[in-house]
């Protein structure tokens, strides 16, 4: 669990309470506006399908880009260099242009409106209520988490109590979502998306310039960490142990850049209700390829701060600030207690640093990666603009936590409420149902995220239940797609084995450190790099298991798998329009831009 | 947005308008009196007063061309 400063890191003045203040009367009054507008459930779940590719997006970016990952992948980048933004790019773009371009047609024309609502279509109940069973759970036990490790951040930075922290923001979350359903989720993420640029890009700028530029940080950096490896994204991953990671190319090819990436961006519901709700079908697919420009450029205000800490962050002696892993906080939170000698032997602080914190020294406190964002945020932004920063940190919680709720309505109420519990509802009936699953998500969220402060280690868990379930639903999504011969229980099947399969290899290796080296293929292979390769033999698995089931059972005839397989479906054709309009020239430069970066920071 | 209403752009230009009069005006503040915060670096940049015109400009620009009634 994470520790709690002595001190917080940043005092609000009277502006910035203000900033943050209107930043919260804004959301609410775009749900309360919103709500004479989401009466009918097409409204309340799809946000009546008229978003335009911009907002649809935006949006779509937004949903994924929480304060978590920004703070978490800011800490990244000051452990393990520009090796943090694979996460960024390969692991994300590849994947938003294949939706874009190859998915959405088939998700769009089917109209379902959800990801278990396709497979329904394509594979039958079972793996329907199995896929939405799974989500609306993870969707809940995701929330919490983020919303208490969020009220912790919170706590570190500004000091506020945790209940506060928890009780405003999940107030304002169902508020808005309640109110005015999907489209008023929409509208907040592409909000919260200008204000985490408008909040955070103040930083880098300042960093950079005192840094004395990119040659100026480069420098800096190979006379502090004495190596290069920070500026290299592929130059270094030929062996586990040859870069900070421990991670090797082949897991960051396949594992994140096809099964992890893949598997989020294309069928993660979360994600994907936002470009469901385009208003047509170019701008569904327009959509996730104008949100991989924005994705390309998020390591501008995460990766690059991370990197700039790494050699401006100061003590108040004047010397340079080492963070340390939160394991290290932790123990040392009383830096009295008996484990913190111990943990501080493990890092590279300087010996009478490591003296003072152990004596407990005022201007000693240690400080974890992922506190490296705030850190930054204070050194530069005095008044109003450390407010505006800090609103920032809310909206990505916020948007997160909307996109977590909102996703999870749709689930509950189309995908378990209404096949499970009541077929016969009306459509008022249907959209009181998916309000009352907001409220009920929010308050059981609120439980989960308090079990997580008394359950330690949890988030963990929480977080290997996404790898658990994302790998073999990419599979079963791509041979329902793309081969019209898998059957409805072959569907089901691979599903439900690649899951198992998935759950085992984690038990496996939990409880026998030694299957690491055959699970991740080398003993010295870190978690991260597990999990990549669990979520790729888990995918194969699903995939293998599909195709085999599939040959020994019958297939559905080719007219039933209209609009729902390709080649075996007639995709509306689309209007003509300019160059400069066109999905495809955009795609394109899209992939030039992404693969200049990565020969640029080979 | 397709169909009536007011477009989210306008409500984001409301918003960025407002942050960026409060932190101009802050900026204008602290060069006027040259009260700094002590422990914020690169004070002499006048952060403030930039971006907090960077932001209302941009403010000004989505609520005047996304305003509520207007043709688009």
């Amino acid at each position: 669990m994470l520790a709690f400063s002595a001190l917080p890191l940043a005092r609000l003045s009277g502006l910035d309470i203000a900033v943050i203040a209107i930043y919260f009367a804004m959301v609410l009054w775009i749900g309360f506006y919103l709500k004479g507008r989401s009466n009918t459930s097409e409204e309340f779940f799809m946000a009546g399908r008229e978003m335009t590719a911009w907002i649809a997006g935006l949006s779509f970016v937004s949903a994924n880009l929480g304060s978590l990952e920004l703070m978490g992948w800011a800490g990244s980048a000051y452990q393990y260099g520009i090796l943090a933004t694979h996460w960024y790019w390969i692991g994300a773009i590849p994947a938003m242009l294949f939706l874009g371009l190859v998915m959405m047609p088939f998700y769009y024309v089917s109209k379902t409106h959800s990801v278990p609502g396709y497979l329904k279509l394509r594979f039958g109940e079972p793996a329907r209520i199995l896929a939405a069973v799974s989500f609306a759970t993870e969707m809940i036990l995701m929330s919490g988490v983020n919303m208490f490790a969020m009220a912790v951040v919170m706590k570190i930075v500004l000091g506020w109590s945790l209940t506060f922290s928890i009780v405003v923001s999940a107030v304002a979350v169902t508020l808005y979502v309640a109110l005015g359903g999907l489209r008023s989720a929409i509208f907040n993420e592409v909000l919260q998306f200008v204000l985490i640029w408008g909040g955070a890009l103040v930083v880098p700028i300042l960093g950079m310039v005192q840094a004395g530029g990119i040659g100026g940080l480069k420098a800096r950096i190979i006379t502090n960490m004495h190596s290069d490896t920070y500026f290299h994204l592929w130059r270094d991953t030929g062996h586990f142990s040859a870069n900070p990671m421990g991670v090797h190319w082949t897991a960051i090819v396949f594992g994140l850049g096809f099964v992890i990436s893949f598997g989020y961006w294309t069928t993660d519901f979360l994600v994907v209700q936002r470009v469901l709700a385009a208003h047509n079908l170019r701008a569904a697919r327009m959509a996730p390829i104008i949100a991989s420009v924005f994705k390309m450029a998020v390591p501008f205000i995460v990766i690059l701060p991370g990197l700039l800490g790494l050699v401006l962050l100061a003590n108040p002696d004047g010397t340079r600030m080492q963070l340390v892993g939160q394991d290290v906080v932790s123990s040392c939170d009383v830096s009295t207690s008996p484990g913190c000698s111990a943990a501080l032997a493990k890092t590279k602080l300087p010996d009478d640093y490591k003296e003072r914190v152990e004596s407990g020294k005022p201007g000693t406190e240690l400080h974890s990666y992922s506190d490296v964002l705030p850190l930054m945020l204070v050194r530069y932004c005095g008044p109003g603009l450390l407010g505006l920063g800090v609103t920032a940190l809310i909206a990505g919680f916020m948007s997160g936590m909307a996109g977590n709720v909102s996703a999870f309505s749709t689930v509950w109420t189309y995908d378990i409420y209404k096949p499970l519990i009541n077929k016969k509802g009306s459509d008022s009936h249907y959209v009181m149902v998916g309000r009352t699953a907001i409220v009920i998500g929010v308050a059981i969220s609120i439980g989960a995220g308090y079990l997580v402060q008394h359950m330690h280690g949890i988030m963990d868990y929480v977080q290997a239940l996404f790898s658990f379930f994302i790998a073999p639903l990419l599979g079963a999504i791509l041979m329902g797609m793309f081969w019209k011969r898998a059957t409805a229980p072959a569907g089901f099947l691979g599903l439900l084995l690649g899951i198992i399969s998935s759950v085992s290899m984690f038990v496996w290796v939990k409880f026998d450190a030694a299957a690491l080296s055959i699970v991740a293929l080398s003993p010295d292979a870190t978690d991260m790099s597990a999990n990549l390769y669990r979520a790729l033999w888990a995918f194969l698995i699903t995939v293998v298991v599909i195709f085999v089931v599939s040959l020994a059972t019958k297939p559905k005839p080719l007219a039933e798998l209209d609009g729902l397989v390709y080649g075996a479906t007639i995709l509306p054709k689309e209007d003509p329009v300019p160059f400069y309009k066109n999905e495809y020239v955009w795609a394109v430069a899209v992939v030039i831009i992404f693969a200049t970066l990565n020969i640029l920071f080979w | 947005m397709h169909g009536s209403g007011i477009p989210i752009w306008f409500f984001i230009g409301v918003l960025l308008t407002a942050y960026g009069v409060m932190i101009f005006s802050y900026g204008i503040y602290e060069l006027a009196t040259g009260s700094y915060p002590p422990l914020v670096q690169l004070t002499n940049l006048h952060a403030p007063i930039w971006w907090g015109a960077v932001l209302g400009l941009l403010g000004l620009f989505y609520v005047i061309k996304f305003r509520p009634g207007r043709a688009r």
